[in-house]
């Protein structure tokens, strides 16, 4: 039994007076590739707003690598890389090696600046996402795919055991979609990272990922993702209305 | 010239001011640029105004405080603006550039009110206004060089940071920066600066000495290292370039330093726009 990084015990969350999140109660084990699934608006960036400690859940528990997340301090563990329409400022005048040195920042702490040996270590992360060309390169030049792999690469800079992606498929042109899945999955088998990844749409689901959520304010389906294929497209349906559908 | 700057000590200050100015500006103009802040620079300058309104007006009135530094008052208004804009951008929190036109209306009224009081426009307030080469007394060199040494050490503390705040907001948080205290510290070090430029361009050309440098240097740089050396380079030669030449044709130095640093953009713009159309043409 491999063990437990992320477990929530019944959680919810609510803005105001709207319930965003309901009884919400599963595990991530090491190793997992763990696609959450859900329309817009089913509480997916609230749940990884919970994970990642930016907001606080209403009641129930949640814990981090075995520790109750208002303890945990060692978020350099926990990598993550967000939608990439909203991320940042294309105009900044930064070049790719700054950016995913960037990525050193809170594990090194304040009042510590960055080591001489930290461009090795940008040219490994950048290696692991296939953009080792480009560390010279203007970041906004950069066509939406590789910016979202420049930005995985700032994540993996700071060696977490976990990945969490917020929709990062969102304005990547469709035939780079799948060698992005390829990428995240040999970091998943090769550099054994736990990835929680977050989509609106069960087409970007491949065959890469261990494990599936199903969300939809509540936790419908948790589990291994032969056991996700078994259900019928009726039953995403009535989780999720028209709006989501599988294909095989 | 030199032999001015030998026997003079005011020009001296001015011009040890000018070149201390002409690094720290741009240097924070950077990060104030791509943080989309320009305008908050602004509207400082014009709360600083107040400041420096209102201690000519008190050194007019009271005896004892004749010979106080309208610089001290103007630091105290910039950075008190700085925290009040802070607080009005989190209030108004779907509107928040609706707090720069709040604290510079509140900035420019006081003012007014100030200069009335004391009765009207004197020789001294044209300095504060656009800057000189002749009234720079060496306290306030000194201050300069302290506030200089602020933005050194917090910026020798908090530049990781601060990239990472500037350019992705969302991440700063996701990672647990503490963002909030660090746009704090950054956004008082920023007053402190306005209020020590003004008295080399003047408080009404203070924002640009900050923007312009670092809106030259963007056309041409790749990276954020780059950017922030190119804008030192522009903004030291437009000071030194304009110091000079306010110098020689008795002109205010706020003038001819904007004017300068607006000559070296266009330059810059054409200049690459001509090597872009070369290689055009080459292929």
């Amino acid at each position: 039994m491999t063990k437990p990084l992320i477990e929530l015990q019944n959680v919810s969350f609510q803005y105001e007076h709207t319930k965003v999140l309901h009884n919400i109660s599963f595990s991530v084990s090491e190793g997992d590739f763990l696609a959450i699934l859900g329309p817009n608006g089913s509480g997916k960036s609230t749940l990884l707003k919970l994970l990642l400690g930016i907001v606080k859940p209403l009641s129930g528990e949640i814990k981090l690598f075995g520790e109750s997340i208002n303890s945990f301090h060692n978020r350099e563990w926990v990598g993550y890389v967000s939608q990439k329409s909203n991320a940042f400022n294309s105009a900044f005048p930064a070049t790719v090696e700054e950016v995913v040195k960037s990525g050193l920042t809170k594990k090194l702490g304040l009042f510590r600046r960055i080591p001489k040996n930290a461009n090795r270590l940008v040219r490994n992360a950048l290696e692991s996402v296939g953009m080792e060309n480009y560390m010279s390169r203007n970041i906004g030049q950069l066509s939406g795919g590789q910016q979202q792999r420049v930005f995985i690469a700032r994540a993996l800079i700071a060696e977490p055991k976990l990945l969490i992606l917020d929709e990062p498929t969102v304005g990547i042109d469709h035939e780079n979609v799948q060698s992005f899945y390829d990428m995240l999955a040999t970091l998943n088998k090769e550099q054994q990272k736990t990835i929680i990844l977050v989509t609106h749409d069960v087409d970007t689901v491949s065959n890469r990922i261990s494990h599936v959520a199903c969300l939809n304010h509540t936790i419908h389906f948790h589990g291994f993702k032969k056991d996700f294929d078994t259900i019928s497209n009726n039953k995403l349906n009535d989780w999720y209305g028209h709006s989501v559908r599988k294909i095989h | 010239m030199i032999e001015a700057l030998l026997n003079y000590p005011l020009i001296q200050n001015a011009f040890l001011s000018g070149l201390i100015i002409g690094i720290i500006a741009p240097l924070l103009g950077v990060f104030i640029v791509v943080r989309r802040m320009s305008l908050i620079a602004d509207a400082l300058s014009h709360v600083t105004l107040a400041g420096i309104a209102g201690s000519l007006y008190l050194s007019q009135s009271v005896a004892s405080l004749a010979l106080l530094n309208p610089i001290y008052l103007g630091i105290v208004a910039s950075v008190g603006g700085s925290i009040l804009i802070e607080r009005l951008r989190s209030l108004y929190k779907h509107y928040e550039e609706l707090a720069i036109p709040i604290i510079m209306s509140a900035g420019i009224g006081l003012s007014a009110i100030f200069i009335s009081l004391a009765s009207g426009f004197s020789t001294d307030l044209m300095s504060y206004l656009f800057g000189s080469v002749s009234v720079v007394s060496r306290q306030d060199l000194i201050v300069i060089s302290i506030i200089a040494l602020v933005v050194f050490v917090f910026l020798f503390l908090f530049f990781k940071e601060m990239f990472v705040l500037s350019f992705d907001e969302e991440f700063a948080k996701a990672t647990g920066l503490p963002s909030k205290w660090i746009h704090l510290l950054f956004i008082i070090v920023v007053a402190l600066v306005i209020a020590a430029s003004m008295r080399i361009v003047g408080i009404l050309l203070v924002s640009s000495l900050i923007t312009l440098p670092v809106a030259t240097a963007m056309r041409i740089s790749k990276g954020f290292k780059e950017t922030i050396l190119y804008s030192i380079i522009f903004g030291e030669s437009a000071v030194i370039i304009g110091l000079i030449s306010a110098f020689y044709l008795n002109l205010v130095p706020g003038g001819t330093i904007v004017i300068t640093s607006i000559i070296i953009l266009f330059f810059v713009i054409l200049v690459k726009k001509l090597v872009l159309s070369l290689r055009v043409g080459r292929r």
